[in-house]
């Protein structure tokens, strides 16, 4: 079998560039679907990646209060940070002592006199705690417990499982959408080149007629596809970041969205210009083989 | 060389076109196969150019037997034959040279024996001058003979004419006979399929009548008078 020369690789990419403009209204409209498809995606993996840093930001506001035994000094106190950094899965320890705590509890109470002039021994000296991973939040709960000097622990388990079990359903919806409209955006692609294809059978039949390989003739509808791909995936993205700094200038001027944890499109950019360009191209690829194979059997 | 063998082809509907058809063609000949329709004509140039396989028997042609053929060397069989239609078959939106082209580029030529061979092509069928005009503009027998030297471009060794004048009055019918006549004068075999009567007996050339999937007469002479069984 005679491997493809130069000049058939020009002629397939010609070929191919050509036919795209040849068949103007077709791949308008096959552009035109890839790119509301690769919108579609794009804006819900967008979603999906401020949802999760809105919730990597509450999180770490999930933090472990660990309280020191009220017999120690504040000297002791503070010198217990190092056995609690020393606790598999935490990351920092910061000392609140029983004043700054007591400041802190009557500033929130300001207006009732009850709560004012407490004596400092109201409350206990205590470490925040933030940890590594919050799925391993009792893990590590028992754990500081077990520092001697450490009197009791709190931690809001049932908040972090709540957050872990929120993420992962998001996780799983998005990734189940995100295949989803991939594998409808393939379909309509496809549908879409097999009209084309359709309105050149003549020319696959000719082809086939003179001694064509099936390689042959479908390597101008490859790059056809490709180009197609491409060419969505470029409109794609720009669309993308035009209505993503709309969407996030208009969340970043209400205060109702305030909890929300915006990721800016700078931060973003590159792997969204290349999942689109890979997205397109595969879409526009693999609809153009699957458009093709029902013309090659002759 | 054509040779079929006691061939046998039954459609998957039932319908029995070949019933034990047996046929050799020479390099070089020029055959005239006749027959009413229904007689397996169509099958046996689908059989030849690989569209459908024998359902019995053997089918060489050109050094591919067709009995065994693999998908991937239908091409390359197809590339030792040249195939003319009733209808054309020509890419409207393409001009003569770019038909020509289209069929040189769909097997690899280079783009210098592309411009070498379409140049003696169109000449070799009296269309040189026409060479940038569109299908539409020309008439049907001028078309008929853009479908032939499209046919002729790839230098095949057969050229295998599907009622080529079906389409045409009898004065353009008698001008592409003879041109099939001057190109397997040229060292081309040339198997045309025809129920044209006057036409076949115009020539003293080879005639094959089939019936009812068989051969029944083969032989030089007139069609329908004195063809020998």
């Amino acid at each position: 079998m005679r491997k493809h020369s130069k000049h058939d690789f020009q002629y397939f990419i010609s070929e191919g560039f050509s036919s795209m403009f040849t068949h103007g209204f077709m791949s308008f409209a096959a552009i035109g679907i890839t790119v509301a498809c690769l919108l579609i995606m794009g804006t819900f993996s967008l979603v999906a990646v401020n949802a999760n840093a809105t919730l990597e930001k509450l999180e770490e506001e999930n933090d472990v209060l660990a309280f020191v035994d009220e017999r120690l000094t504040e000297a002791e106190a503070r010198a217990l940070r190092e056995e609690i950094l020393a606790v598999p899965n935490v990351t920092g320890a910061e000392f609140i002592s029983r004043t700054e705590a007591l400041a802190d509890y009557e500033s929130q109470y300001e207006d009732e006199e009850l709560f004012q002039d407490l004596p400092d021994s109201t409350l206990r000296h205590r470490f925040v705690v933030s940890l590594a991973d919050i799925s391993k939040m009792s893990e590590t709960k028992e754990l500081l417990a077990d520092v001697p000097g450490i009197a009791k622990v709190n931690a809001y388990e049932e908040l972090s499982n709540g957050f872990i079990t929120i993420r992962n359903i998001a996780t799983i919806v998005c990734v189940a959408l995100i295949a989803m409209l991939f594998l409808v955006s393939v379909f309509i692609i496809a549908n879409t080149i097999k009209l084309t294809t359709f309105d050149r059978r003549n020319e696959i039949a000719i082809m086939k007629m003179v001694g064509a390989t099936n390689g042959f003739i479908r390597w101008p509808f490859v790059y056809e596809g490709f180009l197609m791909g491409l060419l969505s995936a470029v409109i794609a993205f720009f669309l993308q970041w035009g209505l993503y700094g709309l969407i996030t200038s208009g969340i970043s001027s209400s205060d109702a969205f305030d909890i929300i944890e915006i990721v800016s499109f700078s931060q973003m950019w590159l792997p969204v210009a290349l999942i689109f360009v890979a997205a397109g191209m595969l879409i526009g690829i693999g609809g153009s083989v699957s458009a093709i194979r029902q013309f090659l059997k002759v | 060389m054509i040779r079929l063998k006691d061939v046998m082809k039954e459609y998957p509907n039932g319908t029995r076109a070949l019933n034990g058809l047996s046929l050799e063609i020479q390099d070089g000949e020029f055959v005239f196969l006749v027959g009413p329709s229904g007689s397996g004509k169509s099958t046996i140039i689908k059989l030849l150019t690989g569209e459908v396989i024998p359902t019995e028997g053997r089918v060489m042609v050109n050094g591919f037997s067709l009995s065994n053929i693999a998908e991937w060397q239908i091409p390359y069989l197809r590339r030792t034959l040249g195939v003319i239609f009733q209808d054309f078959r020509l890419i409207e939106n393409k001009t003569v040279y770019d038909n020509m082209v289209f069929a040189m580029r769909a097997v690899g030529a280079a783009p210098r024996e592309i411009k070498k061979r379409i140049a003696y092509v169109l000449k070799l069928v009296g269309l040189e001058n026409k060479f940038s005009r569109l299908p539409d503009e020309l008439s049907g027998g001028e078309q008929q003979r853009v479908a032939i030297a499209r046919a002729l471009v790839n230098n095949p060794s057969t050229i295998i004419a599907d009622e080529p004048t079906g389409n045409l009055d009898p004065a353009r019918s008698l001008e592409i006979m003879t041109l099939l006549k001057r190109i397997n004068e040229l060292g081309t075999t040339v198997l045309v399929v025809t129920h044209e009567k006057d036409l076949v007996n115009r020539f003293s050339e080879r005639v094959v009548m089939l019936e009812k999937g068989r051969v029944i007469g083969d032989g030089v002479g007139k069609y329908g008078v004195n063809v020998h069984a």
